[in-house]
């Protein structure tokens, strides 16, 4: 039988845990944020996302 | 190892402080200033796409600065409680932070309005994190004059984003924002004078010596006060305009002289004091009448 390692490693505080859910929402709601940015644009723009002006 | 620096303690306030906000609101302002007064007109939601980009970008900038600068932050009052300092973001958060931020701020930019103005944010972001922060703040009592071109971009930007270009009347706003960073940056500079020999920023007044940047502020503000004046003088902004920025010129040049004239105790620092938030007046009313003005009256009338 094999003998699993009993360190638990870094475990949360229900503080740190509370933090690190608040970051994973402000990404989540920043990346939808992008995407909706994306969509908006290329309604917006049409054709016209194709075409590039230096 | 200390658990802050294996475990992250931010939250997303802190990353929200590391885009320091205050200074946000006046790059979106003038930059708005831009995007409105700048002929041929976009597509409201694109100019807001626009704007939203280059106060990201102006954020992002302000994230790298923070992340250079914690160990002289933490020396100063002003700043020991910023999200680094303070122990709550780790350095390297800063930095991940201020680079995504910056790539994707320029990508976007570009996409949505032109690789002009892309490229100009992406200059401006150079600008203050590698030129003004690493290189100039720690170096020359200069630091803050060059370095204001950092903070004077944003209108020029807002302008490149709406033709696609660069003019005469988007640079008189740069012009005016760079003009205006010494005298207002140095009146703080008089009041934390103490902060800044602790954290060994050569500051005009921790170099030169207080006199020296007394006559220095009179100096710049008796330029800025015609130069807050060439929008008119230029024909791009009217009569209204024209007074608002003759007084306010005169408002600075007075506080300036009382900031010559009180060189000792309490009354120096409350010239000092008086003259740094009058300056940020002053710049919030010039850009103003410039958007009313110009911008939303022209379009009515």
């Amino acid at each position: 039988m094999v003998d699993h390692p009993t360190e638990a490693g870094i475990v949360l505080t229900p503080e740190e845990k509370r933090r690190q859910r608040q970051r994973n929402i402000a990404i989540a709601f920043a990346l939808a944020g992008l995407c909706v940015i994306f969509w908006i644009v290329t309604i917006v723009k049409g054709a016209a996302i194709l075409q590039r002006p230096m | 190892m200390n658990r802050s620096a294996l475990v992250s303690q931010a939250e997303p306030r802190d990353f929200i402080a590391l885009l320091k906000p205050r200074v946000m609101s006046l790059v979106v302002f003038t930059a708005l200033t831009g995007i409105v007064i700048a002929p041929g007109g976009v597509h409201p939601v694109l100019a807001a796409i626009s704007l939203l980009c280059i106060a990201v970008g102006a954020g992002a900038s302000g994230a790298l600065n923070m992340w250079y600068d914690a160990d002289i932050d933490a020396l100063m009052g002003r700043t020991a409680t910023r999200p680094i300092p303070a122990g709550r973001v780790t350095p390297g958060e800063a930095l991940a932070f201020g680079l995504v931020l910056s790539v994707l701020s320029v990508l976007v930019l570009g996409l949505v309005a032109n690789w002009l103005a892309a490229g100009l944010l992406a200059f401006t972001i150079f600008f203050y994190a590698v030129v003004y922060t690493m290189w100039l703040k720690r170096w020359t009592p200069q630091n803050i004059v060059v370095g204001g071109a950092a903070g004077a971009f944003p209108p020029m930007i807002g302008w490149a984003a709406v033709t696609g270009s660069v003019s005469l009347e988007s640079f008189v706003l740069f012009l005016i924002i760079f003009i205006w960073t010494p005298p207002h940056f140095w009146a703080l500079a008089l009041i934390k004078s103490e902060d800044y020999a602790r954290a060994g920023v050569p500051m005009l007044p921790v170099a030169c010596g207080e006199a020296e940047t007394r006559r220095q502020i009179l100096l710049y503000t008796l330029l800025l006060a015609p130069v807050g004046m060439a929008p008119w003088f230029l024909g791009f902004a009217g009569l209204t305009y024209g007074l608002v920025a003759a007084v306010g010129g005169l408002g600075m040049i007075w506080l300036a002289i009382e900031i010559y004239r009180r060189r000792e105790g309490a009354p120096a620092r409350k010239a000092s004091g008086r003259m740094f938030a009058f300056s940020i007046l002053y710049l919030f009313a010039l850009f103003a009448v410039l958007l009313v003005e110009q911008g939303v009256l022209a379009r009515i009338l």
